[in-house]
């Protein structure tokens, strides 16, 4: 067993600094190497600056570093002794809120910048909305550019209890006893509290951004959750010594699979029990969320790609018809009407969208029935499938419960890239049978 | 009985295997574009564990520029047959002998790869390619998707990036178009050798401590072969080196090197103060977006 690995996601507002600070966790531990610093430095003097500027070490592409933005998700990768990290950084801007959808649906922790001389700001609202929407277990709110404000315990206390009934409203836990929300004031340009702890800010009693990255669980409730495991592909090797060999290949979504195990198949509904879980390594004893295995089952039944093997005891729902919340990222609006493709686990169905039900304007919080869904919104609709799907709450199982949907239209247009949305299964009290 | 959570190294292999099989199950035609280089043979490693007990279901493909080491090719051809591979070559030469390709005038045959491979994937007809690009090797790779859309010129459009949500992938593309895959995105290059020695996987000798006759240039210690030796001033010493990758001979670099085994490699890897591409790749140094351009124009 060696050091684990978390993946986390990093969101903000433009210009507040969020590519200093991963430039600065990078940098301060030392995961930034001797040649990239180097070009850093030489792309520094070339745009006449006095100190390195640390976001030149993500900000990749062209138009990134001619417009001084961040344009998509950049994937950034470092280690301490406990642990590795995969961080998705997310851009700021508004019209890429699908790269911050991108980014944070695998993340098991969010860091939502805010400048410390604005606070909570709309951005901000939307990204905790979208962090709150995707169900990211742990948000860290980093209060960046605390040197500006002089250290101002005041007016740093202040943002955190802003943010706090924020994040309370958005269903997050701000209960003191748990770190499901946690918030610390950093500088990234000076080093404040992002590796080292600061001795500007005596009053701050928490971890540092490292330390408390270093500490949370690596895993979300998925671990704890019931048995599923979405089929990828069968695997029949046909040769003369394993001629009836058919093993179901995927990657536990949730739960814990062992020998002998009961489970269903859905959604055709078929009862059977595990007969082995293989890798290539040789058969396992139990295999947890996140292993991928090759399940052999004790009886002969009628079995596919885009199937769910289920705990029995604990089954998914199955059904064609059901309200969820979206995150429309298409430039083409939702209609009510709209006839898409909806990919759920490993099946892809059709789906008609029903009625609108109501969108969530991310400023207030407040919720109003619309029209349309445009880009960037958030809403909840009626969908009606051409398969019954088994599916869990998104709260529970995001990999049972998330989807996306399809546009098969712009899907065979040249050149437009087909549009996707995001989409996350509903409380269970708002389905209809 | 609580079953431990998966260590990185897991998780990176889980990872990797689901998106083989995403693709085995939602792809006709694809493809693993294999160098003999030690993160494509990663990558048939991974595709093994992926479908075992049954074969790999894909064939292999291999840009060959011409300007190999021997070392890497015999290495190449003995996996493909120990493991019952189908290899397919496109030849770099055939481009340049028919007049579809110009020989560069710095000898350099990496950025020549890219039309025998956009050609090899329309006449083959592949609609889905795996390569070993890992987003910790450069700026502009670490913005790429798992599962990255290719139009009909092969091109890559930063910009116009699908959301890429969980573990859904939307592989959906029209004809003509291809989707390039990415198995091994998250892995850097500690992981790569990490996991290498766990599980024993055999790579050609060169990434390993050996005496060769190398020349200086640009800050790089290259080998002499059919891309031209030293010149001018530069003369051929014997030094005792190794490969961190493997690329076209004309624009790879050796490291000086005494590691002979996998843990010295390791410890040397884990102390080094450069990036692998940063200590071995010429074609890198070109400008600040080296390989955003390479990557536009539908270079791996």
């Amino acid at each position: 067993m060696g050091r684990d690995l978390l993946r986390f996601a990093t969101a903000g507002s433009v210009d507040d600094g969020k590519s200093t600070l991963v430039g600065r966790l990078l940098y301060d531990t030392k995961s930034v190497l001797a040649d990239q610093i180097e070009a850093v430095q030489r792309a520094s003097v070339d745009k006449g600056l006095a100190t390195p500027d640390l976001s030149l070490l993500v900000d990749g592409l062209r138009a990134e570093r001619e417009q001084g933005i961040t344009i998509d998700v950049a994937y950034r990768y470092f280690g301490t002794p406990t642990r590795e990290f995969v961080l998705a950084d997310t851009p700021g801007h508004v019209q890429y809120t699908r790269n911050t959808v991108t980014g944070a649906s695998t993340a098991e922790l969010a860091v939502l910048l805010v400048d410390a001389r604005h606070g909570v700001v709309e951005q901000t609202r939307r990204h905790a909305a979208v962090l709150a929407l995707l169900r990211v277990p742990r948000l860290v709110l980093a209060i960046n550019k605390i040197d500006l404000v002089d250290y101002d315990q005041g007016v740093l206390e202040a943002i955190g209890k802003d943010f706090a009934g924020l994040a309370r409203s958005l269903g997050f836990s701000t209960d003191s006893g748990d770190d499901a929300v946690v918030t610390i004031p950093v500088s990234a340009l000076v080093g404040d509290n992002v590796v080292e702890r600061s001795p500007r800010t005596p009053w701050y009693e928490g971890p540092t951004l490292l330390g408390h990255l270093e500490s949370v669980p690596v895993t979300g409730p998925e671990v704890d959750a019931p048995f599923r495991l979405p089929v990828q592909y069968v695997i029949r090797p046909r040769t003369e010594e394993l001629h009836d060999y058919r093993g179901y290949a995927g990657q536990v979504a949730s739960g814990t699979v062992r020998p002998g195990d009961e489970v269903v198949v859905l959604p055709g509904g078929h009862r059977t029990t595990v007969a082995s879980v293989e890798t290539a390594d040789g058969p396992l004893e139990a295999a947890a969320a996140g292993r991928s295995v090759t399940v052999l089952l004790a009886d002969d039944i009628d079995l596919s790609r885009g199937d769910v093997i289920a705990a029995a005891g604990a089954p998914p729902r199955v059904t064609d018809d059901f309200d969820a919340t979206l995150c429309w990222l298409s430039e083409k609006p939702l209609h009510p009407g709209a006839r898409l493709l909806l990919k759920h686990g490993t099946r892809t169905t059709q789906v008609i969208v029903g009625e609108l039900r109501d969108r969530l304007d991310t400023d207030t919080l407040a919720l109003s029935v619309p029209k349309t869904l445009a880009i960037n919104d958030i809403g909840r609709v009626a969908l009606r499938t051409a398969d019954p799907l088994p599916v869990d709450d998104y709260a529970d199982i995001r990999a049972t419960g998330g989807f996306l949907l399809i546009d098969p239209q712009s899907g065979c247009a040249v050149p437009a890239a087909p549009q996707v949305l995001a989409g996350v299964d509903d409380v269970p009290s708002t389905w209809i049978t | 009985m609580s079953v431990p959570v998966l260590d990185a190294l897991d998780s990176l292999e889980s990872e990797a295997i689901h998106v083989f099989r995403e693709v085995a199950g939602e792809f006709d035609r694809p493809v693993i574009l294999f160098s003999g280089g030690k993160d494509s043979t990663l990558l048939v490693h991974l595709a093994v564990k992926a479908f075992a007990p049954a074969p790999v279901p894909f064939p292999l493909l291999h840009i060959d520029t011409g300007h190999n080491y021997p070392e890497v090719i015999e290495f190449r051809d003995a996996i493909v047959a120990r493991l019952g591979l189908r290899l397919e070559v496109a030849h770099v030469q055939d481009w340049i002998d028919d007049g579809r390709l110009t020989e560069r005038a710095d000898g350099t045959r990496n950025p020549l790869q890219t039309v025998p491979l956009l050609d090899s994937i329309v006449e083959k007809r592949f609609d889905a390619v795996f390569g070993g690009g890992r987003r910790d090797e450069e700026r502009a790779r670490a913005k790429e998707r798992v599962m990255s859309l290719r139009d009909a010129f092969g091109r890559w459009d930063p910009r116009k990036q699908r959301p890429e949500l969980w573990n859904l992938y939307n592989g959906r593309h029209a004809a003509g178009e291809h989707v390039r895959v990415f198995p091994i995105s998250n892995w850097t290059e500690l992981d790569v050798w990490r996991y290498i020695q766990r599980e024993g996987i055999a790579l050609p000798s060169i990434y390993y401590s050996h005496q060769r006759e190398v020349f200086r240039r640009d800050g790089m210690w290259l080998a002499e072969g059919p891309w031209g030796g030293p010149r001018g001033n530069e003369s051929l010493e014997l030094r005792t080196v190794r490969y961190r990758t493997v690329g076209d001979g004309s624009c790879t670099g050796a490291v000086e090197s005494t590691a002979t085994t996998l843990d010295e490699v390791i410890a040397e890897v884990t102390a080094s103060r450069l990036t692998e591409r940063g200590a071995t790749r010429a074609d890198d140094r070109l400008s600040e977006a080296a390989m955003e351009d390479r990557k536009r124009e539908g270079y791996f």
